[in-house]
């Protein structure tokens, strides 16, 4: 019994060895992060500020460089997150209550989507978007946008909306309320949690997507933080090294804090984990 | 019972937007695939058949980015963000909660964090006059100049840095539904760690690394926002994967037509990987 102990005590700290040197790899880039952020003088290594302060925060705490592009990005990350949940929940509970031959085609092909690389539809929709006079609009922008999230959105809408059981909609229906009068009163206060995890998941990604503003939106004043970061930062000739980690934070803040929301309720295999059976 | 078509109303906007945006590029994709299209004097379109794919195949840039993309993806993918999820869930199970918590919490923020960010981050760090090599020089181990020698090399590890945390949390909750007896009782016949690992764990856990695997693959098939911004597919083209090589072509060199006839191949790789995985993992609907 002793030596079992012993054997657990001794596995444990190779374990915690091992992790401590992984951990240690993956901190070095986010303490540049951390470090850089409040050094005015900062390079491209890890060191400890000589000097302390927020003079980076405040460089950046401009119109033009940060109010702007957060603005454009929560208009636009906002109305296709908005437009991708509306139309997830409606699709979904077709889909989640009703049989029919199609049901199961039309999910497999939004799983099917689910995967595609949507990178390689960006030159055609490039061109289509130029020939509809799209190219440049905020609301064509989040049109896609909202579309690209949308197979993923409805798949874990419907799974979610699997797990409410039916019984309380059957003593609506009896008592005469409409499809959207359930939808709205029964269904949808019962998977809170499931609509808040969708919601807050959509906007992460596309908070973080820089290909499809990149490509559809061109003038300087549209573009949101992801894409002006790169514009601002990584076109010019020489870096302020201590403002571009000071604008990073800033821009990743609103994320890192809705990740913590959901964290809980992600778990281990949620995407596409529901569709993993046995 | 109420009247059939209309209960499946709710399902019409959905549909629309995928028609319109999503299936809409794809028909338009194929048709361009076929075409000479050009960004300038785009007047003169005409239809050139195979001609953009007889082109590609026999264009050694392509071919260059088709080997990137694949050392990309085994490097990034199945080699680095599969294997390293798999060992941080397994020495998870065993390490102290400290450090499961520690550990846990970079591997996700870096995953967490904006793209772009994580770009300007790893280039920081792979710079010739950056972290990594001040580390190495500390280690007393030789140093080098990532970016510009090894750039593939380079934007698979920040890929990796990046990507790890989904395969990570994959294969924690896989590894936690695997019965404690089992691997007790393999633990009482004295069935070394290896072996363990080998004919009780893997096979165990094997759709998950199924799934795990197709999803990362998918994912890494189609990053460009990393890529572009640490390198711009540079030096030359040695950091060329084929959303870049695309990129290039359509809007940098003008064409169209070529550049999307290189997309609509990443399609189709990405549409055979799906179809794969929805038929081996055979999901219920």
């Amino acid at each position: 019994m002793l030596g079992r102990v012993g054997r657990r005590t001794r596995e444990r700290l190779a374990a915690d060895a091992a992790l401590l040197a992984v951990a240690a790899a993956f901190a070095l880039p986010l303490l540049w992060l951390l470090l850089s952020s409040l050094d005015t003088e900062a390079d491209l290594r890890v060191r400890v500020p000589g000097n302390p302060g927020l003079d980076n925060f405040s460089a950046v705490w401009t119109d033009e460089i940060t109010f702007t592009p957060m603005l454009n990005s929560l208009v636009l990350c906002g109305g296709a997150t908005a437009l991708t949940v509306v139309c997830a929940v409606l699709a979904a509970y077709p889909l989640s209550r009703y049989r029919s031959r199609l049901t199961r085609p039309y999910l497999l092909t939004v799983l099917f989507t689910t995967c595609l690389p949507i990178t390689a539809v960006m030159v055609p929709v490039y061109g289509l978007f130029v020939q509809v006079d799209l190219i440049d609009t905020v609301y064509g922008t989040a049109l896609f946008l909202a579309t690209a999230q949308l197979p993923f959105a409805i798949w874990l809408m419907k799974n979610f909306m699997d797990g409410v059981p039916r019984v309380l909609e059957e003593a609506a229906w009896t008592d005469g309320a409409s499809m959207p009068q359930t939808l709205w009163r029964v269904v949808l206060p019962l998977m809170g949690p499931g609509v808040t995890v969708v919601t807050i998941y959509t906007f992460i990604m596309l908070w973080g997507n820089f290909f499809v503003p990149f490509m559809l939106l061109l003038s300087p004043d549209r573009l949101p933080a992801s894409v002006s970061i790169f514009t601002f930062f990584g076109n010019y000739g020489s870096v302020v090294y201590g403002e571009l980690a000071a604008f990073s934070i800033l821009y990743s803040t609103p994320v890192l804090l809705l990740y913590v929301v959901i964290a809980q309720r992600l778990g281990g295999g949620f995407a596409l984990g529901g569709a993993v059976k046995g | 019972m109420r009247a059939r078509p209309v209960r499946w109303l709710p399902l019409a906007p959905a549909t629309l937007l995928l028609l319109l945006f999503l299936a809409g590029p794809i028909g338009y994709c194929v048709y361009i695939a076929f075409t000479d299209m050009q960004l300038t004097g785009s007047s003169g379109t005409s239809f050139v058949g195979f001609d953009n794919f007889r082109r590609a195949f026999a264009d050694p840039g392509f071919r260059n980015a088709v080997w990137l993309t694949v050392v990309f993806t085994v490097v990034s993918s199945i080699l680095g963000q599969n294997t390293l999820g798999l060992a941080l869930a397994a020495l998870m199970r065993r390490a102290s909660r400290p450090v499961r918590t520690l550990t846990g919490t970079l591997v996700i923020a870096a995953w967490v964090l904006p793209e772009i960010v994580a770009a300007f981050l790893l280039y920081a760090f792979f710079r010739r006059e950056g972290t990594l090599n001040a580390v190495l020089d500390w280690l007393h181990l030789p140093t080098q100049n990532w970016l510009f020698g090894l750039p593939i090399l380079a934007v698979s590890f920040a890929n990796v840095w990046r990507g790890t945390a989904f395969s990570m949390l994959i294969y924690s909750a896989a590894l936690a539904e695997i019965p404690q007896e089992i691997t007790e009782a393999a633990e009482v016949d004295g069935a070394s760690g290896l072996r363990r690992l080998w004919h009780i764990t893997l096979p165990m856990i094997r759709r998950s690394i199924g799934t795990n695997l197709m999803l990362n693959t998918l994912q890494t098939l189609s990053v460009f926002g990393l890529i572009w911004a640490m390198t711009r597919g540079g030096p030359g083209r040695r950091s060329q994967t084929l959303p870049v090589f695309m990129y290039d072509q359509a809007f940098l060199k003008s064409l169209i037509g070529y550049g999307t006839a290189v997309a609509l191949l990443l399609l189709l790789v990405g549409a055979l990987f799906s179809v794969v995985y929805l038929r081996l993992m055979k999901v219920e609907v």
